[in-house]
C-alpha cells in the first residue's frame, strides 16, 4: 500500500461535487460518486467525476453500482484515457459505510483514493481531504483497514485558471453572489493594470514604513524587492523607444487593414444585393 | 457591466425571446476542460450538449456533457438519451437547451454549424449555440459567446433558396445570420465558498499569461487565415461576375435574335409569304443557373469575425505596450535623477 501517494485535483471536480451536493435528494445528507483520472508515478491526477445515487440506512448502504459502471462506460467514449481512480463523498468524516463503499471501489481499481469535501462547513471551512485505505491488524488475527490521510493539492490547465478567475468575480462583498460577464480583452488588461498599481502602492507603503523605522526590515522581503526592481530589462532609452514605436506602428497598421477589410465587406454586401436581373 | 439588451429589439414578435444566457460556473469549467483536452490531443472541434431550463427571459445553463467523436460504430442519439437519463437520476436538469462547440479564434461560421443550429432551433425554440474560443482562452482571455439564428436565417434555410433575389427579399446579409446573446456567469453561494478555498491554493501569479507581450506569432496566424478567406471570397466574387457577364451577353443575343426575326418577318410580309413560326425564345437561350450566395455569405461572415478579432487583439497589445513604456519611463526617470 503506497502511502506516498499525492492526489492532485482539478477545479472541475470540486465544482461538480458541490453541484451534486446541492442537488441531492431531500432525505440524503451525503452524496457519493466516482473519481476519474490517471495514476502516474505516485501522483493521482483527478480530472473528472460524477455522482452515483445511493441510500444510507443505519446498518447498511446501497449504491447503484450498475449506474456507476454505465456512466463510466459513457465517459470512456468521450475520453478514453480517464480511469476510475477512487471515489468521493461530501461531509467531514469517514463513516462505517465508507469502508464498504471503499471495498467495492478497490475491486474496480488498484489503489482507490477517497476524497472528502466538507460541504457541511464544519469549522467554518470547506476542507478538502484525501485518504487511502491501509490494512492493519495482527497477522493471523482479524484484519481491518484504516483510512489514512494523504496529501491533496490542486492542479489545473492554463485555461482552467482563467475560467476560475472569471468565476471568482461572482463573489461579492457581504457574501451575496452576483453575475459576471466574460470580459472584453481591453477591459481585462485595464483591470490587470489597476491591480498592478494597487499592489505597487502596498509595496511602497511597506518600504516607507521600514525607512521611517516604524516596521522591522525583513531580509527575504528585501531580496524579493531587489529582484522586482531588476526585473525590468536594462535597455538604453533610445533602443527601447525604437522598439516601442516599431511595435506601435505595426499594430496600428494591422488595425487599419482590418477595419478596411470590414468596410469593404459591407460595401460588397450592399452591392451584390443591389444588382438586379 | 451593463448587459447588451440590444438583441431584444430584433425579435419583438417572439414572446419567449431570450434576452440573455445565464451559465453556471460548473458548465463553464466543464466546457473549458473538454475543449482544452480536445485541442491538446487533436485539432478537431469539440462538441457537447448544454442542459438547463428557461426562466422568464433568460436561458439558464446548469450542466453540460461532451459528445464522443464521430464514429460509425456509436449511435449519437442513443448516447445523448442515455446520458440525459443518467443525469436525471442525480437530479440534474435534463432539458436539452442547446449545444456548444470549440473554435479557433472564434471562427465558427460554417455550413454544418448553420445546419445543426437550424435543426436545434426548429425543434427546441430557445436553443443557443455556445462557442468557446480555444486559442484565445489559452492566451488568457476566456471567451464564451452564445449565438442564435435570426428569424430571417431560419426562413432562408427553410426555403433552401440561396439566390440573390431570395436573400434580398429576406434582407439578409452575413451580419444578420446570427444574433449574439449576452452570457452572464453565476455561482451559488456554496460554490463561492469552495472557490475561496481553492484560491488560497493557487498562487497569485497564475493566470497572468494574458499580459504576455509577444504578438508576432498570433498575428501571423490570424492574418494568414484572413488572407485565405479573402482569396476564397475573391473566387466567389469572380464566379458571380462571370455569371453576370454571361447574363448580359445572353440578353444581347436574345435581343439581336428577336430583331432579326422581326426583320425577316417584315421582309416576308412584303413578299406575301407566311411569317416564320414564333419559336420559344427561352428554349434557344437557356437561362444560366444563378450561383448560390450561401458560401460567399459564410466566407464574408468569417472574414468579419477575423477582422474583429484582429482589431481586438491589436488594441489590447497596444495597451500592454503603453504599460511597458510607462514602466520603462519610470525606471529611466529614476536613473536620471
Amino acid at each position: 500500500m503506497a502511502l506516498n501517494l499525492t492526489v492532485k485535483v482539478h477545479p472541475v471536480v470540486l465544482f461538480q461535487i458541490v453541484d451534486a451536493y446541492e442537488r441531492r435528494n431531500a432525505d440524503s445528507h451525503r452524496v457519493i460518486g466516482t473519481l476519474l483520472g490517471t495514476l502516474d508515478k505516485g501522483v493521482v491526477e483527478v480530472t473528472n467525476c460524477f455522482c452515483v445515487p445511493h441510500k444510507e440506512h443505519a446498518d447498511q448502504v446501497e449504491a447503484e453500482l450498475n449506474y456507476a459502471m454505465d456512466v463510466y462506460e459513457l465517459n470512456r467514449r468521450v475520453n478514453a484515457s480517464e480511469n476510475i481512480v477512487g471515489w468521493w463523498a461530501t461531509g467531514n468524516e469517514v463513516t462505517n459505510h465508507s469502508s464498504v463503499i471503499h471495498e467495492y471501489y478497490s475491486r474496480e481499481c488498484r489503489e482507490p483514493v477517497h476524497v472528502t469535501l466538507d460541504t457541511s462547513l464544519a469549522g467554518a471551512r470547506m476542507g478538502l481531504r484525501a485518504y487511502v485505505c491501509v490494512a492493519l491488524g495482527v497477522p493471523r488475527g482479524k484484519q481491518g483497514c484504516m483510512f489514512t490521510p494523504v496529501d491533496v493539492g490542486l492542479t489545473y490547465y492554463e485555461p482552467e485558471v482563467v475560467g476560475l478567475q472569471l468565476c471568482r468575480k461572482t463573489m461579492a462583498a457581504g457574501g451575496r453572489s452576483r453575475q459576471v460577464q466574460p470580459m472584453v480583452d481591453l477591459a481585462q488588461v485595464a483591470e490587470a493594470a489597476s491591480n498592478i498599481s494597487s499592489l505597487l502602492e502596498k509595496v511602497l507603503e511597506y518600504i516607507e514604513e521600514v525607512l521611517a523605522e516604524r516596521a522591522l526590515p525583513n531580509d527575504a522581503v528585501g531580496r524579493e524587492l531587489l529582484e522586482l526592481v531588476s526585473a525590468l530589462p536594462d535597455m538604453v532609452a533610445k533602443s527601447f523607444a525604437d522598439a516601442f514605436s516599431a511595435g506601435v506602428k505595426d499594430l496600428l497598421m494591422v488595425v487599419t487593414l482590418a477595419q478596411l477589410i470590414k468596410t469593404q465587406l459591407q460595401l460588397n454586401e450592399k452591392l451584390t444585393l443591389l444588382t438586379s436581373q | 457591466m451593463a448587459s447588451r439588451g440590444g438583441t431584444s429589439r430584433r425579435v419583438p414578435e417572439n414572446e419567449g425571446a431570450i434576452t440573455y444566457v445565464q451559465c453556471d460556473g460548473l458548465a463553464v469549467m466543464k466546457i473549458v476542460k473538454h475543449c482544452h483536452e480536445e485541442s491538446c490531443s487533436n485539432m478537431e472541434v469539440a462538441q457537447g450538449a448544454l442542459l438547463g431550463l428557461v426562466v422568464e427571459n433568460r436561458l439558464e445553463i446548469t450542466n453540460c456533457f461532451p459528445f464522443p467523436k464521430h464514429d460509425e460504430a456509436m449511435d449519437e442519439e442513443e448516447y445523448q438519451l442515455d446520458m440525459m437519463r443518467r443525469l436525471r437520476r442525480v437530479n440534474v436538469d435534463h432539458f436539452h437547451v442547446g449545444w456548444y462547440q470549440s473554435a479557433d479564434v472564434g471562427n465558427f461560421l460554417s455550413q454544418s454549424l448553420l445546419e445543426s443550429q437550424y435543426h436545434y432551433q426548429t425543434s427546441i425554440e430557445e436553443s443557443v449555440v455556445v462557442i468557446y474560443d480555444t486559442k484565445k482562452s489559452a492566451r488568457g482571455f476566456l471567451t464564451l459567446k452564445a449565438y442564435r439564428l435570426t428569424p430571417q436565417a431560419i426562413a432562408m434555410y427553410k426555403e433552401n433558396d440561396y439566390t440573390p433575389e431570395a436573400l434580398r427579399n429576406l434582407k439578409i446579409g452575413y451580419e444578420s445570420l446570427f444574433v449574439e446573446v449576452p452570457i452572464v456567469i453565476r455561482n451559488s453561494p456554496l460554490t463561492n465558498i469552495m472557490m475561496s478555498e481553492i484560491s488560497e491554493m493557487i498562487p497569485e501569479e497564475e493566470g497572468s499569461k494574458f499580459l504576455d507581450l509577444g504578438t508576432a506569432s498570433v498575428l501571423e496566424g490570424q492574418l494568414r487565415s484572413l488572407m485565405e478567406r479573402v482569396d476564397e471570397l475573391n473566387q466567389e466574387a469572380i464566379k458571380f461576375n462571370r455569371y453576370q457577364q454571361l447574363v448580359v451577353r445572353q440578353q444581347q443575343d436574345k435581343h439581336r435574335w428577336l430583331l432579326k426575326r422581326a426583320q425577316e418577318n417584315a421582309a416576308r410580309a412584303v413578299k406575301d409569304e407566311p411569317p416564320l413560326p414564333d419559336e420559344d425564345v427561352n428554349k434557344l437561350f437557356k437561362p444560366h443557373p444563378v450561383p448560390p450566395r450561401l458560401n460567399p455569405m459564410i466566407v464574408a461572415g468569417q472574414i468579419n469575425t477575423y477582422s474583429q478579432h484582429i482589431s481586438q487583439f491589436c488594441s489590447q497589445s497596444l495597451a500592454k505596450l503603453y504599460l511597458t513604456q510607462a514602466l520603462q519611463n519610470a525606471k529611466d526617470g529614476k536613473q536620471n535623477n
